[in-house]
This record gives structure tokens, sequence and C-alpha cells, in this order.
């Protein structure tokens, strides 16, 4: 009977979305009378902070602050098309397709900021905080409020925009079977300490370290957020969470949450986050997709730090004391006189 | 189904109504006063989202008859703002980013007021000790621990 210590390593490379079939997703731009601009999305936010990283995104590229833009992401039925908030494409997919409305829509802002300027809609810029310039000439200046209210009632103008992003089908070679099945990856990778009690098969993580290369971070909190909230989850999918605990049996699957496991905050490892931001080519403001990522890296690390206290492989997850226990007695180093019955 | 009347107070306020005998406090909170800060989750007594604090002590209001709770005094998170001035606990999970989907987090705040009006300076292990009946699916309960001691120490020094 002893407390065996290990430690596990493991990276993961994700693709951000996917493209079985295309991977589409659009949104519209469009300003109010005030000035203010609405994003319409049928992209769905559960709380992974859709609506907050969107309205940045439009605020950004329209050159507004954030909080003059209103997100919309009511209705799959009413609103533009999107594959959906899955894969880590949301920030990725609806994020470029909402710069791409946003551009459209700030073209024809500066038009009509132009025609009441009496200068060429080239020439003109925006300071981030609601008014629109002429390059150069900051006193010649008129706010979005008074351009919005122009075009809506003396112009007959729509400031708007449409906003379509899509990654292409991708076919395999017919040769090679050679394929292109994302075009941007986020990466991590994580160290993972592990105390294994031979002879009751328990596992007690005492750290995760996590490094995630995820692009670059457009809310750095939120990312932090998602990034730590998510290596506790792999430790839970790692060593607890399972429905069908001897699949492909359903025996003894948990019917409710009395029988489903969870770490509760009892259990928690010490944990380290460190973020790496290198631009996506192809992101929005070099965004890549954090969100499935971040769960993934402890399984694999916590499988080998396992391997590495008590020397045995478990492929089958969740890695619970039963499986280790009969692991060791299969690999015939379990402590014999307390494990066999 | 028989109905009998139950009357006590809500964040202060009196409030009376007729409850099915055998609803749940959680039922009656919900569906017939109208206060949706409190949450179903599980529904038997798991996940703690549905926490609330009846006179004093925290209480699954799922596992709470509603009738028990006849002249009682009932806390819930909607009435710990006063007006746009958020409670220490709210302003302290908003600023450490200690909420993410949100649907635990009513159940946390009353979990973690019920430790604070209690033991104003707990340690980690009390806050611990405090959320252990409340599930989260996002966070990973750090930020809410961080969160609940940063709203103890705001405490003290407002109080000092």
């Amino acid at each position: 009977m002893a407390m065996r210590q290990g430690r596990g390593v493991a990276a993961v490379n994700y693709p951000t979305g996917m493209n079985l079939g295309g991977d589409p997703t659009q949104a519209l731009v469009h300003s109010t009378p005030t000035g203010n601009f609405m994003v319409s999305l049928s992209s769905v936010d559960l709380g992974q902070g859709m609506k907050q990283i969107m309205a940045q995104i439009c605020a950004e590229t329209i050159g507004v602050p954030t909080d003059r833009v209103i997100v919309d992401t009511a209705d799959t039925d009413t609103g533009p098309h999107c594959m959906g908030t899955f894969a880590s494409r949301g920030t990725h997919r609806a994020g470029n397709a909402v710069i791409a409305a946003a551009r459209e829509a700030r073209q024809v802002m500066l038009e009509v900021a132009a025609e009441e300027l009496e200068v060429n809609a080239s020439d003109l810029d925006t300071d981030g905080a609601g008014n629109i310039h002429v390059r150069g000439a900051p006193q010649r200046s008129i706010s979005i409020f008074d351009t919005a209210l122009s075009a809506h009632f003396k112009r007959g103008r729509s400031i708007s925009g449409r906003g379509m992003f899509l990654i292409p089908r991708s076919y395999p070679d017919a040769e090679t079977g050679a394929m292109k099945p994302s075009t941007c990856y986020a990466h991590a990778c994580t160290v993972a300490e592990v105390e294994v009690d031979d002879e009751t098969g328990e596992v007690n993580v005492l750290t995760v370290k996590n490094i995630f290369e995820i692009g670059r971070a457009l809310n750095p909190k939120m990312v932090e957020q998602q990034l730590v909230g998510g290596s506790w989850m792999g430790i839970s999918h790692a060593l607890y969470e399972t429905t069908e605990p001897y699949y492909p049996s359903r025996e003894h699957g948990g019917r409710d949450f009395n029988e489903y496991l969870m770490p509760g905050p009892g259990d928690l490892a010490q944990t380290e986050v460190i973020v790496l931001e290198r631009p996506a080519a192809d992101g929005p403001y070099g965004a890549k997709g954090p969100g499935e990522m971040c769960a993934n890296p402890q399984i694999p690390a916590i499988a080998n730090a396992i391997f590495d206290a008590v020397g045995v492989r478990i492929d089958t997850l969740p890695i619970t004391p039963e499986r280790i226990l009969r692991a060791l007695k299969a690999n015939g180093t379990e402590n014999a006189g307390l494990v066999a019955h | 189904m028989k109905k009998v009347p139950v009357q006590f107070t809500l964040n202060g306020e009196d409030k009376a109504e007729f409850v099915e005998s055998g609803a749940t406090l959680l039922k009656a909170l919900r569906e017939k006063i109208g206060d949706t800060s409190v949450k179903a989750g599980c529904q038997q007594g798991t996940c703690g989202s549905c926490a609330v604090i009846v006179d004093g002590e925290l209480r699954l209001s799922c596992l709470t008859l509603a009738e028990r709770c006849d002249g009682a005094a009932i806390e819930t998170t909607g009435g710990l703002a006063h007006g746009e001035v958020l409670h220490p606990l709210q302003r302290a999970f908003n600023e450490g980013f200690a909420t993410q989907c949100g649907f635990c987090t009513p159940g946390m705040i009353m979990a973690a007021k019920a430790l604070l009006d209690g033991n104003p300076q707990p340690s980690r292990e009390d806050v611990v000790e405090a959320i252990s009946g409340n599930i989260c699916r996002c966070t990973g309960y750090e930020p809410i621990i961080q969160a609940i001691l940063a709203a103890a120490r705001a405490n003290s020094l407002s109080a000092a």
C-alpha cells in the first residue's frame, strides 16, 4: 500500500470549426436612427460570451465604442444563417462574418458623413469614440449620431452591411487522401501531477499546468475564464464523468444528478494557465477558437501521469479506481493482499 | 389537490399565497410569487442552484415544502441589490468573472451570503465547505471561491 506520484504531459492540435460540406456563418449589421449598431446573428450565446465578443468585433470594425453595439442572437428561424455554436467555431466564423458586415456598414456611414462634410469618403476616419473626422484635420468632424440622423431622415440611406463567411468544403485528394479539414488550429499543452493510491485506485490531481495558443485573445478576462473552467472540466472528463460507465452496456449508467459524478469545489487541483497569442491569418483580428480545446489536453496528461505513477495504461474514460485496480491486477503489480477478492 | 394558505416575507416584503399542499418552496417562489432569481436545476437536492435563505439558514428550495415556510423570512438573490447598487457579493462575482453561463450563480451567492452572515472572515476552507453543495459547470470553482473571499475582504474594509 502506497501513495505513488507521477507526472504526465500531453499536447493537442485543435481545429477551429469544421468544413464537412462547407462551414458558413452570416451576419447582418444596421444602424438605428441614433447611430447605435445592431448585429443580427443566429449564433447562440449559451454563456460562452458570444454577444460580448461580437459587440467588440463590430465596434472595432465600425469605429464606435462597444456599448454602442447591440447583438441579437435571438432566433434561428428569422436570423441570418449560422451553422451553429459548436466545434469552437463561434468567434472565428461569426466574427469574420460580423467584420464583413460591419465593413460594408462603415463604408455607407462614411459616404453619408462625406456628403455632410463635403469631402471624399476615402479621406474620412473614425476616432473610436463616436465621431468621424477628416484624416489629418480632426476639427472637420461629424458625430456618428448626426451621421445616422442624416442617413435616416435626409439622405434616405440605410447604414447597413451584409457579412458572409464560408470555409469551403475540402475534398480528399483521390491519390493521397490528403484534405484540409480545417484552416485554423489552436494548440495546447498540459503537464499534470497526480497521486495514485495503489490500494484503492483513487487518483488525486495535485497540479495541472496548461499553456494555450489561441491566436489573439479578443477579451483576455473571458479567455482566462474559459481556460480555467475548461481545465477543471478536463480533469472531470479524465476521472469522473460518464453516463455509460460500462459502455457499450447501459448498466449502471447514471439516471440523474445524484449518479453523475463531477468534482466539487473541494477537489480542485492547483491550476496554472498561460496564454500564448499568435494571431491566426484567417481569424477575426487574429482570433482562433479556444472553446472546446481547453478541456482536452488534461485528459491524456492525467492518463500519462497515472502511468508514470503506477505503471498502468488506462485507455478508457473515465479513469476510475476500478479500472486502475483491474489494470494493476492484470499487471501483477497490485498490492496482492489488499486488492484480491 | 388541496390548497393551503402560506404567508411569509420575501426579501422583507409580505407575501401571501395559496399553494398546493406538498408544493415546494421553489415552485411557490418561481410560479406563484414570480421570483425567478431562484433557479430550478436538478430539483432533487443535488445541484444547489435553488438555494435560498430561510430564517437565516441556507435551504434547498426544491426540497423545502412551501407550507412549512409559513411565517418565515425568506431571502433570495432577487432582493440583494438596492436599486442600481449591487450587494458586495454580486459586485465581487461580477468583477471577479465568477459567473459564466450564470445558472448556478444565484445558489452560489445565497450559499456565500449564508456563510458571510455567520462568519464574516471565512478561510478558504470555510468557503469551499459552504459551496460544496453547489455545482458549477463553467468556472472550475476557483473564481467563485476567490470572489467570495474578495467580498469578505470588502465587507471588513467597509466595517472598519
